[in-house]
């Protein structure tokens, strides 16, 4: 180590002079900084950053609340204007500013990650204190005053942090106070071993490829014979001759389907009284036409 | 009033674990041949209070309904019976929450409104996940944002009967008071 041990003891004390509340996290830095033979320490607005500048005001335990994390440039900002023991309405702005850009850059000093929403304060911040640096000229009456805006904006969030604080006070349960209950247990049902042997999973692959194939997928084809078509047929036919047995209109390659198409057409024909259709003892079936016989 | 009835309701209540509505007890009795008013029962609820005070538990009224709870004295006892300590609740998870209970129903938006700050999504899940807030709709505005507001399980955590029994939103305060108060 760079430094003899009663340095090093000095060093820590003066650090801790300055600020009682300081963390080893804190002191462990600055020490090795120091320690690097002084090569490495940050600057802060182009000074080097070895010793905490006498004129930065740090609140007692303000390192450590900082390090708690605040809930938000607001509850910082508020935290800041408690330290000074001023009135929300009273807020010196250009005081207030300095303070808080001086904790964003500690903060940042520190290697803290800073939310933006604190950047965003430190914009709005500096905002209103270079306002209050201009003459005010007429148009500016008009525009709503960003310090009264903030203020608004503080005392809000000062109801609901005040309010937050006695929520916090109630007695929650399983906390402050329990349930009494006899109620019985949930019991989650333990799920059972799978008991498999090699012989059941051959035998369930067997039984798998065996099953029929029902995923596969059928195609209908369009009807390739129409019966509309088979009516004119028939009635070509029966214009020539008056009757002739159902089996005689029947063309041999269109096998089953053709039986089926010229069946319905004869059905079709006899039922808009067509022909009529006869079936004497024998199995054969005859159509004969109606108009042969009538009309003609 | 008849002893049955108030061991069938403590029995009742012992079992649910669970805060119950006067209607559900009814219902519950009814369905097991006791025919009573509502009144009835909670005459029964004031003789079981009756009965348990010289007991370590006590019947408390929540938003939910009735149920038995262990007096506070012996929470202190209780506590050391879990080795873990149920963990604090966040100073950001209380602003949230706090914001809801006493505005809503709002948007995450309005909560940012008001903390300055980012309401972050696992915040929301976590109250969510306690039952403790729920959607209650969306607001008619650009990119329909939802509306949260607080369930009966959340005042039931907290042993408080309806909304109204929240300490009292303070108000915006003018005078120097403001600082003597939050320490």
């Amino acid at each position: 180590m760079y430094f003899k041990g009663k340095n090093l003891i000095q060093e820590i004390n003066t650090i801790c002079c300055i600020n009682k509340a300081i963390t080893l996290h804190y002191v462990v830095f600055i020490m090795q900084n120091i320690a690097k033979n002084q090569l490495e320490i940050p600057l802060v607005k182009g000074q080097p950053f070895d010793s905490i500048p006498d004129d930065l005001f740090i609140p007692p335990n303000a390192l450590e609340l900082v390090l708690e994390s605040f809930s938000g440039p607001m509850d910082l900002l508020l935290y800041l204007i408690k330290k000074e023991n001023i009135d929300i309405l009273e807020l010196d702005v250009s005081a207030i500013t300095d303070q808080y850009i001086e904790y964003i850059e500690l903060m940042d000093a520190l290697k803290f990650e800073l939310a933006a929403e604190y950047l965003v304060m430190a914009a709005t911040l500096a905002e209103i204190k270079s306002r209050v640096m201009l003459p005010i000229t007429e148009e500016d009456e008009d525009e709503e005053d960003p310090k009264l805006a903030l203020i608004a904006r503080l005392q809000e969030y000062q109801r609901y942090k005040t309010a937050s604080e006695n929520i916090a006070m109630l007695p929650l349960v399983d906390r402050d106070f329990f349930v009494a209950s006899a109620a019985a247990p949930r019991i989650k049902q333990k799920e059972p071993s799978i008991e498999i042997s090699i012989k059941d999973i051959a035998n369930t692959m067997q039984e798998i490829l065996e099953r029929p194939k029902l995923t596969n997928s059928h195609h209908i084809d369009f009807e390739e014979l129409s019966t509309q078509e088979r009516i004119q047929i028939l009635l070509e036919i029966l214009n020539q001759r008056e009757i002739i047995s159902f089996s005689q209109t029947l063309r041999k390659k269109e096998g089953k389907k053709g039986v089926v198409v010229t069946f319905l057409a004869s059905l079709e024909l006899a039922k808009d009284g067509y022909v009529t259709l006869v079936q004497n003892k024998s199995d054969q079936i005859y159509l004969r036409s109606n108009n042969a016989k009538g009309a003609l | 009033m008849e002893n049955k009835i108030i061991n069938t309701v403590e029995a009742l209540l012992l079992g649910a674990g669970r805060p119950m509505k006067l209607s559900e007890i009814r219902s519950i009795l009814e369905a097991s041949g006791i025919l009573v008013e509502l009144s009835d029962i909670k005459r029964a609820i004031n003789d079981l209070e009756a009965r348990h005070s010289g007991s370590s538990i006590e019947v408390a009224e929540v938003s939910s309904g009735y149920r038995l709870k262990v007096k506070d004295d012996f929470s202190e006892s209780l506590s050391h019976l879990w080795s873990e300590k149920n963990a604090r609740l966040s100073k950001a998870l209380l602003e949230i929450i706090s914001i809801i209970a006493y505005k809503q129903p709002v948007t995450r938006g309005d909560i940012e409104e008001i903390r300055g700050v980012h309401v972050s999504t696992n915040s929301i899940r976590s109250l969510l996940e306690r039952e403790w807030i729920q959607v209650s709709g969306f607001r008619d505005t650009p990119g329909r944002p939802a509306l949260y507001k607080t369930t009966k399980k959340f005042l039931d955590d907290l042993n408080l009967k309806n909304i109204s029994m929240l300490p009292k939103l303070p108000e915006v305060i003018q005078e120097k008071d403001l600082y003597s108060e939050v320490v």
